[in-house]
């Protein structure tokens, strides 16, 4: 076996708290050798970053190691001095940081930034430093490197932004290289090209990785070895392949399976795993996961299992693996089918329907220039007409800028549309929302994404659905009818009643979402907007509050439009599904259709970009080149023409493409005719 | 970036207009006849009348605004209800170029005092130095400039004879003792006041830069902390002092009515103090204008060199 | 460090409240009472800080004294707090034409340092507590609305406001049932503030001979008449300056702490 490249042996890490230590990551011990890319799998708060951080010997200025060691071909970092660290960052340990807008300073051009790598350790002149930063922007692929090196963080894209910092950390082949969730802020498109680009980085310069990440997908996609953490400790460790096939931890099992596929289907539930990850504080003293775990056994609550080697490289930390094993014990019920949903594919008639909708920001005024500034007129929304089918949901989805969001809330009325006409139940609905019914106000109803905002903080769980259903039942409800509903609603979102007492600061993140559901369905609406509901929790709660939202729509009657960046999250809900792409819908069909047999390139593109989370599949084979044009600037004729990889010529750059019918009320707007389109989704080779 | 100061200049006009309309409004549309307060209640209906004619205060409102705001940009800022009824311009001029003169050996004394104070406090977070720094600015902050004001006269200048300060200021001659020995003592009570608040907003800005991202990236490239503080955090922690430079300036204006008056320094404050007890009309308006002027200049450079510092407004 | 510094604080605004309420009952003499033959007399059990130059007990005026010192700062911030928040939430929330009229004209009152301001309008106006009254609470307006308003841009596109609206609630009932707890904190800090400014203000207005007019007792002015006649009575200067420190620093220092308890950092 080779020598590893950084070793961590019983690493033990504290944080300060105001009276005395806190601590976060307990005896984890992981190696990893020269080419290997290992992946450091999580939720949030699982102590991933620290760790990541501390095998460069980086500790936060709050931060202790409290025991073990890390040693960077032998030598042990945490016996260095400062001056011995510094000489080893940016050289020998480099970090690609998660937010690389943030991670790079404001005030110096890119250039400077990455030459000062250079200058530091290799002692070259601020010409050749640059000379090499302009080499090593072209290593990333960045097609303008001499331009680019001029520029300033700010006037790069996201994209654009994390190929610097990468470019920042090879430019002194390190011999480590740590990437903390680099591309979580990323667009899927973008994220597949970036991925692409670390694997083959990585290869070049010979290094070794660690790749931290929430990302069952990404991880699969990229990594050799895997470490899943939970609560600041290992709960398994294993070659990817084998921890995909085989997982043996039952957290392990629970995560994989939470995680939505666009497989998955609309006929079943998710499996979850029940209850929350432990505050750091109250961590149990037997097995960090045994409250959470459907096997665990009463000795699992009070004996801490030790990490075993069950197979070369698959280490576990589990009482029970052998029955696990054995098929002794199962960890997964088979998944329960979903109540049964009828969606009315084909009727005729709509909960709503948008026709011509249009929002556009900016250029409002020679006032507003003048105090404001934003010249650019961004036409957020352009034009578009969707319809939400009784009993269904229409899943919408598109990368960041594409209108979305603007286009949910200018349904609900949050913001007034500029024109545009709206039918809600087959009654004309107000583009305005001072000027909709109350009943109106009733039937349409919203579930945002910052958990952390949706409730009020000063008011109690029950204190919010009152007045949820003080102002939205049809008849006055007498105050004791009120408290029997709410507790009602609560059973609805699977919470108990005591949670009725309790202030938001007191839920966790999947808890506040699940009271947001509840509020949204006081007065059973008939349409619910959830915009990103579950993009801020991590997979294990989001299952649930998916599979609620699948639930509610059975036993309610209520009709969803369903909007994400998450395809799989978006697969696993929708019956129908429109792609947005830079305010416009490019294509819409059943889920079926837009899965199967995406016809429009962007849509072809996005699928094929998703991180599936099982390595045995090898990732989509179609790539975007270029970044998505900004909104305020729109390019003619079709607006992906400059990123399409089915390009016909002249006419997509001068020509807006028309609608074309592709059967079974399936829509692409294209060029391309429909059929040619579907053909050549027939004859690729099928990723699954 | 001209786009950018483009639309703070304009904007810097749309304010001074207003504040020219409030300004003028204030000082005339309140309750009371000039005439008669300026020359008694015993003054004959005919004395009245001729006193109005004389300084137009018998025209309508709007048109004595339009006349003033006229005449103040051709130069012409009325005469002085009082004494020999002397032109209002040279006076208040003069009275201002002495006023800056404070202004400027404040600023120089509490920029750097204060920005530094501030960076060490940032810099030494939750050590005893910090500590000190933040309890000197709690007490000093907010303490009326003729509390202080009065200390120093009767610690330093009476009470420390051999320093041989002045306890009344006058204006300085050329030279830089007499600067110094002038202007010390006014300087230092004005710092008082400002070093807490800027040292304060110094504190901030840099803990705030010391928490960002960047910074770290730059630790882990292997940088010497020299570098990492010096040219990546402060370069932007101090972006902000720029802008409360300009703000503390026109403070400072303001400010220094009290600390005129404490060391009977001829600045504009006093003449100001002296006008509003006259009811002095067009010095008032004179005065309040000029400063309003010099505080919207002051903003205008701040911005001028805020956006020349940062490229997120220079290549906007 | 903070705790005893903000009790600190609480403890030394607490007695010059007591003051301001109980002290003409405990003050020896009137506040204008000029007693005969005991002009420029050093403090002694007698007269606790002295005489002054006409022979009025130093104690018994800073007594009186204090009543003017906090009512007309204390009821002007309430007042000046009281619109500036409601003027804050509503530009804050609302928007649109509103907000650029009102915070143009804000903009525009805040170009005009405030004692000049102070200043200018007192000339105009003639001092009188009222007329001081009128004056802080134009000049604190818009910094109070100012601060509100950016708190209330922060919460405006929170998941719990857009609720609201989506439930159809009044506008007062998002403004003052939803918003305003969440700016609770920033106002709390903010009326501290205010407070110490509105003493600092005062009392320099006092200190020019423009504050509440004699004979009604007025630290400021005291500070000013004891100038004049330094040489023979220095405690009838040190008092009533000292009684202004020691309330502003005890202001600043509740200030100080409650920004600490309660987490706000917004402008200094």
């Amino acid at each position: 076996m080779p020598n590893p490249v950084i070793e961590a042996r019983g690493v033990s890490m504290d944080y300060r708290l105001e009276k005395g230590w806190l601590n976060a990551v307990r005896d984890v011990s992981l190696s990893i050798n020269p080419l290997g890319i290992h992946g450091l799998v999580g939720e949030s708060g699982s102590g991933k970053s620290t760790l990541a951080l501390a095998l460069m010997g980086y500790l936060a200025p709050n931060a202790r190691l409290s025991g073990g060691a890390v040693w960077l071909e032998g030598e042990d970092l945490f016996r260095k001095s400062q001056a011995e660290l510094r000489a080893l960052w940016g050289s020998q340990l480099s970090l690609v940081p998660q937010d690389s807008l943030a991670a790079l300073n404001p005030a110096y051009t890119i250039g400077d930034q990455i030459a000062e790598v250079t200058r530091q350790h290799f002692g070259l002149s601020r010409r050749a430093a640059w000379q090499q930063a302009v080499e090593m922007l072209a290593r990333v692929r960045i097609a303008d490197p001499t331009s680019v090196a001029r520029q300033y963080p700010h006037q790069l894209s996201g994209g654009m932004q994390q190929r610097v910092t990468i470019a920042m950390a090879l430019s002194a082949r390190p011999r480590l290289l740590v990437l903390d969730e680099p591309t979580t802020a990323l667009d899927v498109t973008t994220e597949a090209v970036i991925l692409d680009l670390f694997r083959e980085l990585i290869q070049e310069t010979q290094a070794a990785a660690l790749y931290v990440s929430h990302n069952l997908g990404v991880i699969a996609q990229i990594c050799d070895q895997v470490t899943v953490l939970y609560a600041g400790e290992v709960m398994a460790s294993a070659p990817v392949r084998e921890l995909y096939a085989r997982p043996v931890h039952p957290y392990t099992i629970g995560l994989l399976a939470s995680i939505p596929r666009p497989t998955t289907g609309v006929e079943t539930r998710l499996p979850t795993i029940p209850g929350v990850a432990p505050a750091l504080g109250d961590r149990p003293p037997g097995c960090v996961f045994a409250p959470r775990c459907p096997a665990a056994l009463p000795h699992c609550f009070t004996d801490k299992p030790p990490l075993e080697m069950i197979a070369p490289g698959h280490q576990v930390r589990c009482h029970r693996w052998h029955e696990i094993v054995n098929g002794d014990v199962a960890i997964l019920t088979q998944p329960e089918a979903a109540a049964p949903h009828v969606a009315h594919q084909l009727a005729a008639e709509s909960v709503l329907s948008a026709r011509g909708l249009r929002k556009t920001y900016g250029g409002a005024g020679w006032w507003r220039r003048l105090t404001r500034g934003s010249a650019r007129r961004v036409r957020a929304v352009d034009d578009v007409t969707v319809r939400v089918r009784p009993q269904s949901t229409l899943g919408l989805v598109g990368e960041s800028g594409s209108g979305k969001t603007t286009l949910a809330r200018c349904i609900v009325g949050l913001e007034t549309a500029d024109d545009g006409q709206l039918e809600l139940l087959a009654i004309p609905l107000d583009r305005r929302l001072a000027r909709r019914s109350r009943a109106q106000l009733r039937e349409l109803q919203m579930v945002f994404q910052n958990p952390n905002d949706t409730l009020n903080p000063y008011r109690t769980v029950g204190q919010t659905l009152e007045r949820a259903l003080e102002r939205l039942s049809p008849q006055p409800l007498p105050p004791d009818q009120r408290r029997q509903r709410v507790l009602e609603l609560l059973e609805v979102v699977r919470l108990t009643p005591d949670y009725a007492d309790r202030y938001p600061a007191e839920l966790s993140g999947g808890e506040k979402q699940r009271v947001a559901v509840a509020r949204a369905f006081a007065a059973d609406p008939a349409l619910v907007v959830a915009d990103e509901p579950t993009s801020a929790l991590d997979v294990s709660v989001q299952a649930v509050v998916l599979n609620l939202l699948k639930d509610l729509r059975a036993q309610k009657g209520a009709s969803y439009l369903f909007i994400s960046h998450d395809l799989s999250a978006v697969a696993y809900l929708a019956d129908w599904i429109a792609v947005m792409y830079l305010g416009q819908i490019v294509e819409e069909g059943t889920a079926e259709q837009v899965y199967q047999r995406p016809s429009h390139p962007y849509t072809e593109a996005l699928i094929s970009s998703i991180p599936v989370p099982d390595p045995a599949q090898a990732g989509g084979r179609i790539r975007l080149t270029g970044d998505a044009p900004r909104a305020a600037d729109i390019p003619t004729g079709c607006r992906f023409h400059t990123r399409c990889p089915r390009k016909l010529g002249p006419v997509c750059e001068t020509d807006a493409p028309p609608w074309q019918e592709a059967g079974g009320g399936h829509r692409i707007r294209c060029h391309i005719p429909a059929a040619e389109l579907l053909a050549l989704q027939v004859s690729a080779p099928k990723s699954d | 970036m001209v786009r950018y100061l483009a639309r703070r200049a304009l904007l810097l006009a749309v304010t001074l207009l207003i504040a020219s309309v409030i300004i003028f409004a204030l000082t005339r549309l309140l309750p009371g006849d000039v005439a008669r307060l300026i020359l008694g209640r015993e003054a004959s209906e005919m004395a009245l009348a001729n006193f109005r004619q004389e300084f137009g205060l018998d025209q309508p409102a709007p048109q004595q605004y339009v006349n003033w705001l006229v005449g103040f940009l051709a130069g012409d800022w009325g005469r002085s209800f009082t004494g020999t009824k002397a032109p209002v311009q040279p006076l208040v001029v003069g009275r201002l170029g002495n006023s800056m003169r404070l202004a400027l050996m404040t600023l120089v004394i509490s920029v750097p005092l204060s920005v530094g104070l501030g960076i060490i406090a940032a810099l030494r977070e939750n050590t005893w130095v910090d500590a000190a720094v933040s309890l000197l600015s709690l007490a000093v902050v907010g303490l009326p400039e003729f509390v202080t004001g009065l200390v120093l006269i009767n610690g330093l200048a009476l009470g420390v004879r051999a320093l041989g300060l002045p306890a009344t200021s006058t204006v300085p001659d050329g030279t830089l003792a007499d600067w110094v020995r002038q202007l010390i003592l006014p300087a230092l009570t004005a710092t008082l006041v400002l070093v807490g608040y800027i040292s304060r907003l110094t504190r901030a800005g840099v803990l705030e830069e010391l928490r960002k991202p960047y910074v770290r990236t730059a630790v882990l490239k292997g940088l010497p902390t020299r570098t990492v503080i010096f040219k990546h955090v402060l370069r932007n922690a101090l972006l902000p002092t720029i802008t409360v430079t300009a703000l503390s300036f026109g403070w400072l204006i303001g400010g220094l009515v009290v600390i005129e008056n404490v060391y009977n320094y001829p600045g504009m404050g006093a003449l100001l103090v002296e006008a509003v007890k006259q009811r002095n009309l067009f010095v008032i308006q004179a005065i309040v204008m000029v400063t309003v002027f010099f505080f919207a200049l002051a903003n205008l450079a701040a911005d001028l060199l805020y956006a020349l510092l940062n490229p997120r407004i220079r290549l906007e | 460090m903070a705790r005893p510094l903000t009790l600190l604080g609480l403890v030394i605004v607490s007695v010059f409240l007591l003051m301001a309420v109980f002290g003409p009952l405990i003050a020896p003499y009137p506040f204008d009472a000029i007693i005969r033959g005991a002009a420029r007399l050093p403090p002694s059990p007698e007269h606790l800080f002295g005489t002054d130059r006409l022979g009025r007990d130093v104690f018994s005026r800073v007594l009186w004294g204090a009543r003017e010192i906090i009512a007309i700062p204390g009821i002007a911030t309430a007042l000046a707090v009281g619109f500036g928040t409601i003027i804050g939430l509503a530009t804050g929330y609302l928007g649109g034409w509103l907000d650029e009229i009102v915070s143009r004209l804000m903009d525009s009152l805040l170009a005009i340092p405030a004692l000049l301001l102070a200043l200018a309008l007192l000339g105009a106006i003639g001092s009188s507590p009222v007329g001081i009254i009128i004056v802080i609470v134009l000049l604190y307006v818009p910094i109070v609305a100012r601060v509100i308003r950016s708190a209330t841009l922060n919460l405006r596109s929170s998941g719990y406001i857009e609720a609201a609206r989506l439930r159809g609630e009044p506008l007062m009932y998002i403004l003052f049932r939803e918003i305003l707890p969440g700016v609770l904190p920033a106002l709390a800090v903010e009326s501290a503030l205010r407070f110490s400014y509105a003493i600092f203000l005062t009392s320099s207005l006092g200190f020019l001979g423009l504050g509440v007019q004699p004979p009604t007792p007025d630290w400021g002015r005291m500070v000013s008449e004891g100038r004049e006649s330094y040489a023979t009575t220095p405690w009838a200067l040190w008092f009533p300056a000292g009684a202004i420190a020691l309330l502003v620093i005890g202001v600043n220092l509740l200030a100080d702490g409650l920004r600490r308890i309660l987490r706000y950092e917004g402008a200094a």
